[in-house]
């Protein structure tokens, strides 16, 4: 199963990749050979098998709501590129304005 | 032209959940913490930082559900919500997909006096974003923005209706209603001005009559009430304009600006965002049973429906005065420690939702910040009831209980207004009345009973309001009548 051009570069975009030509046509020889091989795992015959979305067999893994020690801000923002007093700063975005979603 | 269209309305509301620890990590939920002061790795998105799901979180999700009339998944997940945005540390949220925690529910909302059913389609659970805020005086000429990660990581509830609101009011109506439950199940405070409770609404017009909606537009970046009744009003007026005039409504996300009063483009379809939800592999499934929810439901505080039902049932109040007490907490909590005190529920219905509303809408502050309480207020009535001080008197009263929390009985008797039940006293100022006033009495002799009135009043200026007003029409009635 291959993976076409337009999806390659959609993909790339989604990524935030900027792929020149020859980049674009190694993507997607790689990423249609990841995908027909993880494709192999369709040839299984399913019938009657809940549908799994992890091998992990515990559930209800939780923890009860209890309030445990924060890092210090000095630690939250040790590797943060840029800071301004307080806050960690970043370049200004417009696109997507007001999502916090 | 507006009414050849029908406004077709669906809302998307987060709650925050008012847990003590974040959804997935320790670190404390508390709103006005020092600026990243409430974050630890898991919440900062670092690599190898594993979440593991806070139990009260997912049962106050449950409770919502349940509230809102919603079905309760047996089985569910977690799904990473793929996108780049500053305020989303890992580049994913972790939200609900597919599964979500409630589905079809339902609630009743008051349109113009007729109960009208708005359904729910989902209710899940997701992780609350960084605070964002952009350095320069607006969004466009800021250079950078700067970012609050304490809230990232605060447990959110999203709860979506089906699009049937037909108008701005119905909207409106809708979301108070669904902050009076989620704010009587104590689940999320919905302060809507500090962002703990947040809205958008889908618009669409079509033809009065049509079964086919029209094309829908996304609205955000509304920030109260009022901006959701403006906000709708006005795009549906924008978009009737636009078909009305041969046009058609774009597909897109619009921009409410609360200071313009206008709704602007955001982005188009072609913008929109392709999320790529896939399960969180770091979370492992939920399997919520029977008996936990059965449990969470017995347990459940009383829901506003039920409660406006009940004082109905038991002081025998008006549909629409008991709901109005029992929509709000702060009013129900008071209406039931006041009734306990001096039981007579129609009299301090008749207290709350007259002096005393007016008295919070003039001074513009919560019944709890006001220095009334039920004992005060029972007081003042239990004045009234004894015959000690007459309903116009106690009114007068109340201000000053109102606002300096002063004894009813100490203002009272510091200012002299004990009512004057006394017979003989009371004769004697009606016989000093009805001496000055031949014209009147004469009026009355000849028929006219509306004289009545006026000599009451002159008994009520001379006794500056204190002479009990049944005991004075008496009184008086017989005095006339002797003299006739
Ligand atoms: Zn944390």
């Amino acid at each position: 199963m291959g993976v076409s051009k337009e999806e390659t570069a959609r993909i790339a975009e989604l990524a935030r990749l900027s792929l020149d030509e020859a980049e674009l046509a190694r993507a997607q020889g790689d990423l249609s050979e990841i995908v027909s091989y993880v494709n192999k795992i369709a040839d299984l015959n399913t019938d009657g098998v809940a549908p799994t979305v992890q091998p992990c067999t515990v559930s209800n893994a939780w923890r009860e709501d209890v309030a445990l020690p924060s890092l210090s801000r000095e630690e939250a923002l040790a590797n943060a590129p840029d800071r301004q007093g307080e806050f960690l700063r970043v370049p200004s975005i417009i696109q997507g304005e007001g999502d916090g979603e | 032209m507006m009414q050849d269209y029908e406004v077709v309305v669906g809302i998307e509301v987060h709650v925050e959940l008012a847990t003590e620890s974040k959804v997935f990590c320790g670190c404390r939920t508390a709103f006005g913490a020092e600026p990243n002061t409430q974050t630890c790795p898991v919440c900062l998105g670092m690599p190898g930082a594993l979440p593991v799901l806070n139990r009260r979180a997912l049962e106050y999700a449950i409770r919502t559900a349940l509230a809102l009339n919603c079905s309760i998944a047996d089985r569910t997940k977690f799904d990473r919500k793929n996108y780049f945005y500053p305020d989303l540390p890992k580049g994913y949220q972790i939200s609900q997909y597919d599964l979500p925690i409630g589905s079809n529910g339902y609630i009743y909302v008051d349109v113009e006096g007729e109960a009208k059913r708005i359904r729910i389609k989902r209710v899940h659970l997701e992780e609350e974003t960084a605070k964002l805020m952009h350095a320069g005086d607006d969004i466009i000429s800021a250079t950078h923005s700067l970012l609050d990660f304490n809230r990232a990581g605060i447990p959110l509830v999203e709860i979506v209706s089906e699009a049937d609101m037909r108008s701005a009011d119905e909207a409106r109506a809708y979301l108070s209603k669904l902050r009076s439950i989620l704010l009587a199940m104590g689940v999320s405070d919905c302060k809507m001005e500090e962002g703990s409770m947040r809205c958008e609404a889908n618009i669409s017009v079509m033809p009065r009559g049509s079964k086919e909606f029209g094309t829908l537009v996304e609205l955000k970046n509304i920030a109260s009430f009022r901006a959701v009744h403006r906000a709708i009003q006005y795009e549906a007026a924008r978009q009737i304009e636009v078909v009305s005039s041969g046009g058609a409504v774009a597909r897109e996300t619009r921009h409410w600006d609360d200071a313009r009063g206008e709704t602007a483009f955001m982005r188009g379809k072609e913008e929109a965002h392709d999320y790529r939800y896939f399960p969180d592999p770091d979370l492992g499934p939920i399997v919520i049973e029977k008996p936990w929810v059965d449990r969470i439901g017995d347990e459940m505080p009383e829901l506003p429906d039920a409660k406006g039902e009940r004082y109905m049932r038991e002081w025998d109040l008006p549909k629409y005065d008991a709901s109005q007490i029992a929509d709000s907490r702060d009013l129900s909590e008071f209406f039931e420690k006041t009734c306990a005190i001096v039981g007579d529920g129609r009299e301090v219905a008749k207290w709350i939702l007259g002096e005393v509303l007016a008295s919070l809408n003039a001074t513009g502050i919560e019944l709890s910040e006001s220095k009334l309480t039920p004992e005060l207020l029972a007081e003042l009535i239990e004045l009234v009831q004894t015959g000690k001080i007459s309903g116009k008197i106690a009114k007068s009263v109340f201000e000053e209980v109102f606002n300096e929390g002063k004894r009813p009985g100490d203002i009272v008797r510091n200012r002299g207004l004990l009512q004057i039940s006394d017979v003989g006293e009371l004769v004697s100022i009606v016989e000093k009345v009805i001496d000055a006033n031949p014209g009147p009495v004469a009026d009355y002799h000849a028929g006219k009973t509306r004289a009545l009135g006026f000599l009451v009043g002159q008994v009520m200026k001379e006794t500056r309001g204190r002479a009990n007003p049944q005991e004075t029409n008496r009184i008086l009635k017989e005095e006339l009548d002797r003299r006739a």
